[in-house]
């Protein structure tokens, strides 16, 4: 059943293709998966989600697609969720209309895939699908002068995350003896993998999975990427594929090579520290919208790690992956709808420099206040998703038994104190940009923007409640976990 | 049927051919071509019903022939027999829509004359290389080897008027007849070792040998000989140059058939020294870990300058080269888990035939329509002709080994061999290699995709059998990504 999540956009692309009407055959598909992908969040137990097709006996190699555990739902939810924004909120250039959704369509069949795929094999494989098409969009319909070269960056950058990657997983496959990721999982529960052998598998997944989701120092191709691509591509990325990384370390890392991840875990720590705090100061200085938003997505990712070293330095840690999961979530529907509405502010003033813009609370109080919303969400305000998560990852580090009292703070203790920081870091450029771009005097640019109308408002409406649901009630997506 | 009957068949094919081509129309030389690829694909279909004297009827005469001590009909064999078949039919069938070029440089240019020898060399080479995968002895092998190089110095300087061909040609020739003379003199030393020509019985003798100085020797020139005819260090040379120079179709064919064929009569050589137990078994492992490694390394790092496309390829067949020695290097043999060496070979060797086909396919009409073989004359073929750049960024996602394509599988195959093998080196190298592959067949999807066309370029259009080959190729490079079995269900 869950192959229809898969190939419902995939057969989409393929009628775009064909000659079907670009929006609208994408819209349907969004709308279809997005239906189908709420049903499975609220009947995630039924057992006819599952899908298993063998496509190499030897070695034993399956199309499996299922929920391992709640994980694998909410982001399946999120992949729906933030991909109809996306195609909603999506402006094709005129004449470029089959590409542009196609390849939106594409993006989300591959993240959708890696999610729920539970065979090692297609859970690789499907990320690559994704990664193809954000290439060729941001190469071609990218914006800026110098597209070609960010695209060639982050080709070349993520190709060589995701050659280092197959090289941690290959290793992880011989040394679990299966493809089969709960049968992996079995495996390693019943006979750890030779501690030696983890501390390496580790370093390959650490850097392989940290490079996707732009670890510090492998950052730097994020935030020219996100500027230069176009909105969907951006939303997509930063918002749904980037957590691949993420779910494969807590899929795969934390339960497969625990002794080797606890190794890396001072590593990790200064690492995380770089995102929170380097990006962070980083983010402070940009100029421009779009790479301040590409920044602060980058020094957001800090937080999960932060969440994930909790759990590498205790597993025992009951409450560090419900609180990365839930800001992996929070924060991916944010920048998806921070990155939505950056568009439509490029669309109407023109423009995304920072000192050029002002005063758009004036002509567009509607762009105001959803831009309002998800500052004040991604700066961590409480009653929106991301305090949720930001809360429970930084409570998570000191969770009882993580840390030994007698013996004083442990690293992820003493990272977290640090991190904390990271939240007035946010306030300072979260509300600068908002300062900068909607109060003071309009210009010429910014007095004449029309407010957003009934269907711009669709997509960052639709996220605006999810952020506001979950982050009224975390338990709606906790208990799914 | 016998199984020989194959290879006669294939040679009758060849002498009708060239009957074709004497009494035939002058100046239209499609009926040669086109019975050329009929021929041989009946011939491969009759491969399936192939039988050896293990499986003929009781008192059958051909069956206790001599001629099972010179040739051997297994799995392996019908499945290269079935390889080097519908190799060739695609390049008599890629030859056909080269016509344009073929006959700008006959006797009187703008005519066919005499260009269907062109169809009925290949056809000729095939038959070689049939017998190359039933060699059981070094002698019948080498008499197939040399019918395959022979037809291909020909093939190479085809255009006998364009100066690049011809150079091409005299480069081969002068390599070929090099690696030769290895080929012989290996044989002669293996020969004075053991005093036999049989793979098996050599095996069984060295096996059994004091002293095998001699016998190591001769398999070391033997690989020398051998890596002219896979494209592996240190006689890979020649590659760029010849490829570079050679009709499109003859560089397709040298780099997919000829590539084959040298693999399968490596394997067949290789398969009784590396059992377990023999006693050169580490050092011919060690042997051929160092040319994969090199050959890794040469090929991928040097493909990254590379501006013409034809050249890319070449160095590109070098790298796939590597990763093919690298799946011997790290020998396993079949089990219940893996498929092992021999079938990760044939099938990378497989998937390669599917992606590289393709690529040439659409070079040659590149070459034809808009007269350059650079990366260059790719720009905005996105823009241009989208399908057409959609079949080939796919081609060239699978060659670099991008996920869900078939060329992933072969690469994924190859690394896991080597990680059972505990090669680690090997992996390293071969992780470079790959990451080296992702940059420059990348450059050509850059060029397509984010490039400006050249104010003058033009769509390309491929003639209905290029593009109906190219369609076949790219689907079967998707299907087989996502679903292999069928071509270890051959190989089994």
């Amino acid at each position: 059943m869950l192959l229809a999540l898969v190939l419902i956009p995939i057969l989409a692309a393929l009628a775009i293709l064909g000659g079907a009407k670009p929006r609208q055959a994408a819209l349907a598909a969004a709308l279809l998966n997005a239906a189908l992908g709420v049903f499975a969040a609220l009947q995630s137990k039924a057992g006819f989600w599952d899908f298993s097709l063998q496509v190499l006996a030897k070695p034993d190699i399956t199309l499996s697609l299922g929920f391992y555990d709640g994980m694998s739902v909410v982001m399946l939810l999120l992949s729906v969720i933030v991909t109809l924004a996306a195609i909603l909120s999506g402006k094709a250039p005129v004449g470029r209309e089959k590409l542009y959704y196609s390849s939106s369509l594409l993006i989300a069949a591959g993240a959708i895939g890696a999610f729920v795929a539970t065979d090692l094999f297609f859970f690789y494989a499907f990320h690559e699908l994704a990664l193809i098409p954000t290439f060729l969009m941001i190469g071609m319909l990218g914006r800026g002068e110098d597209r070609k070269a960010t695209a060639w960056k982050i080709t070349i950058y993520l190709g060589f995350g995701s050659l280092v990657l197959l090289a941690g997983l290959v290793w992880l496959a011989s040394a679990t003896g299966s493809y089969s990721i709960p049968k992996m999982i079995e495996n390693a529960t019943a006979s750890p993998i030779d501690p030696a052998a983890q501390k390496s598998i580790a370093a390959f997944l650490i850097v392989g999975f940290g490079i996707l989701v732009s670890l510090f120092p492998f950052h730097s191709w994020a935030a020219p990427a996100y500027a230069s691509a176009p909105a969907p591509t951006t939303m997509l990325h930063a918002g749904v594929l980037k957590k691949f990384g993420l779910y494969g370390l807590l899929r795969l890392a934390i339960p497969l090579v625990p002794e080797g991840m606890q190794a890396w875990i001072t590593p990790l720590c200064v690492l995380l520290l770089g995102n929170i705090l380097w990006v962070g100061f980083v983010t402070i200085w940009q100029k421009r919208l779009d790479t301040l938003l590409g920044n602060s997505s980058v020094m957001h990712m800090g937080y999960i790690f932060l969440a994930i070293a909790a759990l590498a330095a205790s597993p025992a840690n009951e409450l560090a992956k419900p609180a990365a999961v839930l800001l992996m979530f929070a924060h991916g529907i944010s920048i998806a709808m921070a990155f939505g509405l950056a568009d439509r502010i490029e669309r109407t003033t023109g423009t995304l420099d920072l000192d050029q813009l002002g005063g758009l609370a004036k002509s567009a109080p509607k762009l105001a206040f959803l831009f309002g919303l998800v500052t004040m969400a991604s700066i961590g305000l409480p009653g929106l998703a991301n305090f949720a998560g930001e809360v429970m990852v930084f409570i998570s580090s000191f969770a009882p038994g993580s840390y030994d009292a007698a013996k004083g703070l442990g690293p992820v203790q003493i990272t977290c104190i640090l991190a904390i920081w990271g939240v007035v870091i946010s306030a300072v450029y979260g509300l600068r940009a908002f300062r900068k771009v909607f109060q003071g005097p309009s210009n010429g640019r910014t007095a004449a923007v029309p407010d957003l109308t009934l269907c711009d408002r669709a997509p960052a409406l639709l996220l605006a409640v999810v952020l506001l649901a979950v982050g009224i009630f975390p338990k709606l997506l906790l208990s799914l976990l | 049927m016998p199984a020989y009957y194959l290879e006669a068949l294939t040679v009758a094919l060849g002498i009708l051919l060239l009957m074709l081509e004497a009494f035939g129309p002058a100046q239209d030389k499609r009926l040669v071509g086109f019975t050329a690829a009929f021929g041989l694909a009946i011939i491969f279909i009759f491969n399936f019903f192939a039988i050896g004297p293990d499986q003929a009827a009781e008192g059958k005469a051909w069956a206790t022939w001599p001629l099972w001590d010179f040739y051997q009909f297994d799995s392996t064999a019908r499945f290269y027999k079935g390889f080097a078949l519908l190799c060739t039919a695609l390049v008599v069938l890629m030859s056909l829509d080269y016509r344009a070029i073929l006959s700008k440089y006959t006797d009187h240019p703008g005519t066919e004359s005499a260009t269907g020898e062109y169809y009925a060399l290949p056809v000729f080479a095939c038959a070689g290389m049939m017998w190359m995968a039933s060699a059981t002895d070094l002698l019948g092998a080498f008499v197939a080897l040399e019918l395959v190089t022979i037809t291909f110095y020909i093939l190479v300087a085809f255009l006998r008027r364009n100066l690049g061909s011809l150079e091409a040609g005299v480069k081969y020739l002068i390599l070929g007849a090099l690696s030769t003379g290895f080929l012989v003199y290996g044989i002669a030393w293996i020969y004075g070792a053991t005093g036999t020509m049989n793979l098996a019985e050599i095996g069984e003798k060295v096996a059994t040998m004091g002293d095998t100085t001699y016998a190591l020797f001769g398999t070391a020139l033997i690989l020398v000989a051998m890596a002219f005819k896979i494209g592996a260090v240190p006689m890979q040379v020649w590659i760029p140059d010849v490829y570079q120079g050679a009709p499109t179709p003859t560089t397709a064919f040298l780099s997919v058939g000829s590539k084959a064929a040298g693999f399968v009569l490596l394997l067949r050589f290789l398969d009784p020294l590396l059992q377990e137990g023999s006693p050169i078994r580490g050092q011919v492992l060690m042997i051929l870990g160092l040319i994969a490694a090199a050959t890794l390394l040469v090929g991928n790092l040097a493909a990254m300058g590379q501006t013409n496309f034809k050249r890319l390829l070449a160095y590109s067949s070098i790298a796939h080269a590597g990763f093919l020695v690298l799946a011997i290097a790290a020998w396993a043999p079949a089990s219940s888990t893996d498929p092992g060496s021999i079938a990760t070979v044939g099938f990378y060797l497989a998937t390669y035939l599917v992606m590289t086909l393709a690529a040439f396919f659409i070079l040659a009409q590149v070459r034809i329509q808009s007269e350059s073989e650079e990366i260059d004359a790719f720009n905005g073929l996105g823009k241009r002709s989208p399908l057409l750049a959609l079949g080939l960024t796919i081609l060239m996602a699978a060659m670099a080994g991008v996920p869900l394509t078939a060329g992933f599988i072969g690469k994924f195959f190859v690394f896991s061999l080597a990680v059972h093998a505990g090669l680690w080196w090997g992996v390293g190298i071969a992780f470079i290699g790959a990451a080296a592959g992702f940059y420059y067949y990348f450059k050509l999807i850059r060029a397509m995709w984010w490039m400006e066309p050249a104010a003058d370029a033009k769509p390309i259009t491929l003639p209905t059998i290029s593009r109906a080959a190219v369609a076949t190729l790219v689907l079967a490079t998707l299907i087989l990504g996502i679903y292999p079995k069928p071509i270890l269900w051959l190989l089994s």
